[in-house]
């Protein structure tokens, strides 16, 4: 893709994360704090690619027992029970509802799954400046983005099923130590996907014609901000 | 209304946005992020958000103090909360597990429309005070943790699950949960971040460490 487009980060400006506010900082390894909303100023995410390296893999392991430890033991007189998020999925089918069953397949093994090759996938094309599909994988990261909460899923099921079904001595539910593994490849999934940085898909798989950089005309500087108000 | 200079936040290309009319949308013409929308009731342009949080605030308490579905086997009842769910989890050797749930399903959906509240009624009279802007960047740091519609179907699943073992029955936190799920998307929807920002207070300290304007 070529462009004559200019980004912010050529123009030596920084575009706040929350608000969006256009800065033209000092310094911009030392950007300090927006003015508007007091969010830390980044040009790109600092070390946004090992950050979420380190989460990915973090978030790989912990995915391994997760779906080989049991996520519930039921005890119902005297006979207990262990199923894991698959045992889960299983009984929903052959009880008759398949499309819950369907809906927690998708929710609690493919969603986390998908996510973590499609973020490994973001860093190794980032990493080796693929130029290519630039959309498709800004695309592919909202999707990450987007998705990640569902497969929250199975860690609500399980906790209103234990809350639920105390029923000592006839019957109990206890949770199993699969579902702190569960929820932690959740809540590791959605960290990665906030510490990737899309812009990086750009910067390196766009070539941008270079070409003497002024700040833009009537960017709005932090100094006019009587016109704002 | 001045026309605004952004950098697209998912490709940092500069683009101006151009003026919109009420219920447009502003796409970069890059990556396709939505950049900017324009409320439809451009006079008062906080005042749906605020009702609809007002709303959803008074139905987040009941949703939190009435059981959320009881239970009922061989003349044994039983009956939940979602802070209860959590409780159960914690009890029972789950303390991570507990914690993440508390906060998905309680904390953030609480904390959002608590902040929300405050930063829309303090923001109905310009200029707002800079901790306005500070409390905005917090509500928006907590709404992707904020899971109540993820809650309520794993609640379904889990009703389902358990009604082949006991007879079930939906409390008034589970139709309170029902319409927070509607209510959270609809104060998304009708909240343009941007009407508050433009009526923030700038902190001065922050902006000295900026360059003077260049044009």
């Amino acid at each position: 893709m070529k462009t004559s487009e200019i980004t912010a980060a050529q123009a030596g400006l920084i575009g706040c994360n929350t608000c969006s506010l256009l800065t033209h900082p000092v310094s911009m390894e030392h950007p300090g704090h927006c003015p508007r909303c007091g969010a830390k100023l980044e040009s790109r995410r600092p070390n946004s690619i090992q950050y979420t390296w380190a989460l990915v893999i973090a978030a790989t392991i912990c995915y391994i027992p997760a779906n080989l430890l049991p996520v519930m033991n039921t005890t119902a007189l005297g006979s207990s029970e262990a199923d894991t998020i698959m045992g889960g999925v299983i009984y929903l089918y052959t009880s008759g509802s398949w499309p819950l069953a369907l809906i927690v397949l998708i929710a609690s093994v493919m969603v986390p799954l998908g996510k973590l090759i499609a973020l490994a996938y973001l860093l190794i094309t980032v990493q080796r400046g693929v130029k290519g599909g630039v959309r498709e994988r800004t695309r592919l990261y909202r999707m990450v983005e987007f998705i990640g909460r569902w497969s929250m899923l199975d860690v609500f099921v399980d906790t209103f099923t234990v809350a639920m079904v105390q029923l000592k001595p006839l019957m109990s539910v206890e949770p199993g130590l699969g579902v702190v593994f569960f929820a932690a490849v959740v809540v590791l999934t959605m960290l990665a996907a906030v510490t990737f940085d899309p812009r990086l898909i750009w910067d390196s798989g766009t070539e941008i014609e270079v070409r003497p950089v002024a700040a833009p005309k009537g960017h709005p500087s932090v100094l006019n901000e009587k016109s704002h108000a | 209304m001045d026309t605004e200079i952004v950098a697209c936040p998912d490709c940092d290309l500069l683009q101006q946005i151009p003026v919109l009319n009420p219920g447009d949308k502003a796409r970069c013409p890059r990556c396709g992020h939505v950049l900017a929308s324009a409320a439809i009731d451009s006079h008062h342009p906080l005042d749906l958000p605020l009702s609809l949080t007002l709303t959803a605030f008074i139905v987040l308490i009941i949703a939190n103090t009435t059981p959320l579905m009881g239970l009922s086997v061989m003349g044994k009842t039983a009956s939940t909360t979602i802070i209860g769910g959590a409780y159960e989890m914690w009890i029972n050797g789950e303390p991570l597990t507990a914690a993440v749930v508390a906060f998905s399903a309680v904390i953030a959906p609480g904390l959002f429309i608590l902040f929300m509240l405050i930063v829309l009624l303090a923001a109905r009279r310009p200029p707002a005070p800079h901790w306005v802007g500070e409390m905005l960047r917090w509500a928006q740091s907590m709404q992707p943790w904020s899971m109540l519609e993820v809650m309520m179907l794993g609640i379904l699943v889990a009703l389902i699950k358990i009604a082949e073992l006991a007879t079930v029955e939906p409390g008034i936190a589970m139709f309170a949960v029902g319409a927070l799920v509607l209510l959270f998307p609809a104060i998304m929807v009708s909240f343009n971040a941007h009407e508050v920002w433009m009526r923030v207070e700038w902190d001065h300290d922050a902006a000295a460490s900026q360059s003077p304007p260049q044009t």
